[in-house]
């Protein structure tokens, strides 16, 4: 909304009949607190959790989880400071894949797209398909999955939280593909080639610099998508030193005990220093620290997003 | 230009889609021809390839359980619902951030309407848990207690989830929807409303005659695009969200848990690939036949 909201036509040039179509003050009052109380809708379960995270386990057993900590205690961090390693391990085997998968996908991305807008291009119908026609047809779960494991073994290895389904996303290319189509004009290539450079010299040269806004835009969408995978891993990993950060998330919340603390304390000692485990503060403090970076980094990239996705009809 | 020559002359930018096209044939193709795996009794000591052919067994057996109409009307009502509540809401939002007087707090509203789009799945299993929680969720212990109201075993009565499981994915997902709405509001030429102000029409009026038929085309082609795809459901939302409690299976088994779970935890690739080929073939038919629709609707948003 931001980049159109400036271009709207009742934005900058007639104020006046905006002013006199704008609806009545007290509407205008209604429609606030309206969204006002839906905001409070989508951020309240966050500061539940956020709010829980920082609240005595007794306080929680006793009342429930709350909006503000009825006792404010930060035991449950200390105890995932234990398994600062662990944590340490998911956070870097996330950041690794993130971006490692997202450099490659925008390559690729942007490899695939660039042949495909060239007209002169003398397979382009055939490559199009090619790429369209997963976007309307999939094998399914079943032997994809039996591709990437009994055809190419990729169980318990990075390459199986980097390859299999987001490595290229078909709607992205053809994004890249339009953007490339309506930006680059066919003058400027022709001219290149005249001059007597090569294709992959005129694309990285001048198409790739002329395209930085469309490749940030699709940098995003693929950051997002590896950080916030869990399903490869559901599918994929089996090994516990090869779990990422929303996998982590996960298991904690199947079982507490995938914390080394936790495991190491409840062999340890009794059953009356297992009941003492903060369960379900810590679980909700595994859930801040795995949902931090994207709600910190939200307020930065959300406009790039919001811009990114009204950059125009995509078309097979 | 003979083929020869016209690789020859192609040939850098051949090769620039290499890496591309190679993905595709190993995520995309090489599954799609691994369907025939639906039709084989697969026995892994003998190898996929050699496995004995049993024709339609596993459709048969799959078709004879009482999961293959649990989880195909699972999946065809819960989508069916998001496609009809999905733009009523969205566009609803759209057409009111638009009216908002102040451009700063619009922008910030939608701004946190579309935050939780951007939580991965397991963290909206979280968010869940801390209101359902049987023993400690926000719901149960403050408020239905300070009602007097028994405590709900959220996680263990289907019955509530026909109605959780919509509201979870209205919270995820409306954001993103308002955003491409809005998008399309701010997109109307001002000249109507001006002329419909000339003719004293109200803002309800303006909204009905005017924002609705002109947003109404981007409108019927999102939701057709959701018909095509109304076999395949959202993993995370149907996986994640109940936790994967086993009691809540009757009404929050999709085809693509179904599938999940019979391929991962039951190990039964007879059953999940059928299941999986069910899937894709029949929506492979809807989509094509959405296509026509659209086509005979408007030719240029028309997938193909």
């Amino acid at each position: 909304m931001n980049a159109s909201a400036q271009s709207s036509p009742a934005g900058v040039s007639v104020p006046a009949a905006k002013r006199i179509n704008a609806i009545s003050p007290g509407s205008n009052a209604v429609i606030n607190v309206f969204f006002i109380l839906y905001c409070c809708a989508c951020l309240f379960p966050i500061l539940l959790v956020l709010s829980a995270s920082f609240s005595d386990e007794n306080a929680i057993a006793l009342h429930g989880y709350s909006l503000i900590p009825r006792v404010w205690s930060t035991a449950a961090y200390h105890y995932l400071a234990y398994d600062l390693h662990r944590i340490a391990t998911g956070y870097g085997i996330s950041i690794a894949t993130t971006v490692i998968g997202s450099l490659a996908g925008m390559m690729m991305t942007a490899l695939y797209a660039y042949p495909l807008s060239r007209a002169d291009f003398a397979f382009r119908g055939f490559f199009s398909f090619f790429i369209f026609f997963t976007m309307i047809f999939g094998g399914g779960l079943v032997p994809w999955y039996l591709v990437y494991t009994n055809l190419f073994h990729l169980k318990d290895t990075m390459f199986a939280l980097i390859v299999p389904g987001l490595l290229m996303n078909a709607f992205l290319v053809l994004t890249t593909r339009t953007f490339f189509q309506q930006t680059i004009h066919s003058s400027i290539l022709e001219s290149a080639q005249i001059d007597g450079a090569g294709e992959f010299r005129i694309f990285f040269r001048i198409v790739l610099p002329l395209s930085l806004p469309v490749m940030a835009t699709i940098g995003l969408f693929y950051t997002l998508a590896y950080w916030n995978d869990w399903f490869n891993s559901l599918v994929f990993i089996n090994k516990d030193s090869m779990v990422n950060l929303q996998y982590m998330m996960y298991r904690v919340m199947r079982n507490l005990q995938f914390l080394q603390a936790n495991a190491q304390s409840s062999s340890s000692v009794g059953a009356e220093e297992i009941a003492k485990i903060p369960n379900e503060t810590v679980r909700m403090a595994m859930c801040i620290v795995g949902m931090g970076p994207i709600v910190l980094a939200y307020p930065f990239f959300q406009r790039y997003f919001v811009a990114g996705l009204t950059v125009g009809a995509v078309k097979g | 230009m003979t083929f020869g020559r016209k690789v020859a002359k192609n040939r850098y930018l051949l090769l620039m889609m290499m890496p591309g096209a190679i993905y595709l044939l190993i995520n995309n193709y090489f599954p799609m021809f691994g369907t025939v795996i639906a039709f084989k009794s697969v026995n892994y000591s003998v190898g996929i390839l050699r496995s004995p052919w049993v024709g339609f067994d596993n459709f048969k057996f799959l078709f004879r359980t009482s999961d293959a109409w649990t989880i195909t009307r699972n999946t065809l009502l819960y989508n069916a619902l998001f496609i009809v509540v999905t733009p009523i809401i969205a566009v609803t939002f759209a057409i009111l951030l638009n009216e908002v007087r102040n451009r700063l707090a619009a922008r910030f509203y939608q701004s946190i309407m579309f935050l939780p789009y951007f939580l991965s799945a397991v963290v909206v299993g979280y968010l869940g848990y801390s209101l359902l929680s049987t023993e400690f969720g926000f719901i149960n212990t403050n408020l239905l207690k300070p009602l007097g109201a028994d405590a709900i075993a959220w996680y263990s009565e289907p019955k509530y989830w026909p109605f959780i499981l919509p509201i979870v994915y209205i919270w995820k997902n409306i954001g993103y929807s308002t955003v491409i709405y809005l998008a399309a509001v701010i997109g109307i030429d001002n000249e109507y409303y001006e002329a419909a102000l000339m003719d004293g029409a109200s803002k309800w009026r303006q909204a009905i005659s005017i924002t609705l038929p002109q947003i109404r085309p981007i409108i019927i082609i999102l939701g057709l695009m959701a018909v095509g795809h109304i076999l395949n459901a959202d993993f995370g939302l149907f996986y994640q969200v109940p936790l994967d409690a086993g009691a809540l299976y009757p009404t929050t088994n999709v085809i693509d848990t179904y599938v999940y779970r019979a391929l991962l935890t039951l190990g039964d690739i007879g059953m999940s690939s059928a299941a999986g080929l069910y899937q894709s073939a029949v929506g492979f038919v809807l989509v094509l036949t959405v296509n026509l629709v659209v086509r005979k609707f408007s030719k240029e948003s028309a997938l193909f």
